[in-house]
């Protein structure tokens, strides 16, 4: 079958893995910004970063069928250098109009702290500003509840913005209701230990009916596997789910929230 | 939205991989237990103990949301007064 994983970090992974996904099924990824492993020191460290989420990227997922495409921001981890941050997001609109950048991602909180919802803030601002859809990262652990739930009030606070141009990542089972029900997007992150596995993914597929809900590896440089969500097929065809739920969540559902993005541009295999 | 599995498949498919995790979480807390019969847990470690021997609590319940319900428990409560703490107003 034919999927899209939505939130995978291919900077991280090899030129293997990009075959590997090729020969899973994988037809087109959508690659966040994110944390590098060490904060970077300077906006040009992020102009390079950009240039490489860009350019070398979509050349290297061409290769082998794969469209790539991509979202930009300074991570969460990183707002706490605030003048940074702002440098960042001043900058960012020179690559809004690359052809595979589909909006501001991923932004979020990490800690929930003061500058981070500050440099979230304004991170919405300039989607709005510049009609962008969003892709959110929330907090890990302990931190999400909270965290998804500042993330959900500081969204709603801000009139400009339509909730069907927002995909919240990361939901579990006690965010999944929250972020669906104020309609935004809801995107289930399949990651050892931290986050979901495939099995309770498909519960909550099963309890939500899979309506404007995603799946992704989040395939980075930490333990993660990049072909999660192939996993997360065979456990729906394992329970007998139907194929037309099936492909919804893993290639409906993200063309069609990807297809609010101007600049989405896909190609459907012939 | 259910799949076509009834519980009688689901008990049968899942029960040795649940067993096999029921077994690990038993064996650390005996772990656990051998450790502090020669040192007492310091304060962060005891209240992380206390939160596993709760999730136990819940899972014994017959609550049709135990994943869920764990969830809220490692959890940090929301605080909707988040906004006057950090001097934010709402738009």
């Amino acid at each position: 079958m034919d999927y899209i994983d939505p939130h995978i970090h291919m900077v991280s992974r090899t030129t293997d893995d990009y075959a590997t996904l090729a020969r899973m099924g994988c037809v087109a990824m959508s690659e966040p910004a994110f944390w590098a492993g060490y904060d970077r020191g300077s906006v040009d460290g992020f102009r390079d970063y950009f240039r490489q989420l860009t350019e070398t990227e979509p050349a290297r997922a061409a290769q082998y069928g794969i469209q790539h495409f991509t979202w930009l921001c300074i991570n969460a981890k990183e707002a706490e250098n605030v003048s940074l941050s702002r440098e960042v997001i001043a900058m960012i609109p020179e690559f809004l109009d690359k052809p595979n950048v589909l909006g501001i991602g991923e932004i979020g909180l990490n800690k929930n702290t003061k500058n981070e919802a500050t440099i979230f803030l304004e991170h919405l601002d300039l989607a709005a500003k510049y009609g962008q859809s969003i892709l959110i990262h929330t907090p890990h652990l302990e931190d999400k509840y909270q965290g998804t739930r500042m993330i959900l009030d500081m969204l709603c606070d801000d009139q400009r913005l339509d909730p069907d141009r927002v995909l919240v990542d990361h939901v579990e089972e006690h965010t999944i209701s929250e972020v669906l029900d104020r309609g935004f997007w809801g995107g289930m992150t399949l990651y050892p230990v931290t986050k979901c596995t495939p099995e309770r993914a498909v519960d909550m597929i099963e309890q939500t009916g899979g309506e404007r809900l995603l799946a992704n590896s989040a395939g980075d440089w930490g333990p993660s596997k990049p072909t999660a969500v192939p996993d997360l097929i065979f456990e729906m065809r394992r329970r007998s789910l139907p194929e037309s739920l099936i492909r919804k969540v893993v290639y409906d559902n993200p063309l069609e929230f990807f297809s609010k993005s101007k600049q989405f541009n896909f190609t459907p295999r012939g | 939205m259910t799949n076509e599995r009834n519980g009688d498949a689901i008990v049968a498919e899942s029960f040795l991989d649940v067993r096999a995790k029921l077994l690990e979480v038993a064996a650390t807390l005996d772990r656990i237990d051998r450790a502090c019969q020669s040192e007492t847990l310091q304060e962060a470690a005891q209240s992380k103990r206390d939160l596993l021997g709760e999730a136990t609590k819940i899972l014994l319940s017959d609550a049709p949301n135990r994943a869920e319900q764990l969830q809220q428990l490692f959890s940090r409560e929301y605080d909707a007064d988040w906004r006057e703490q950090f001097g934010f107003t709402a738009n």
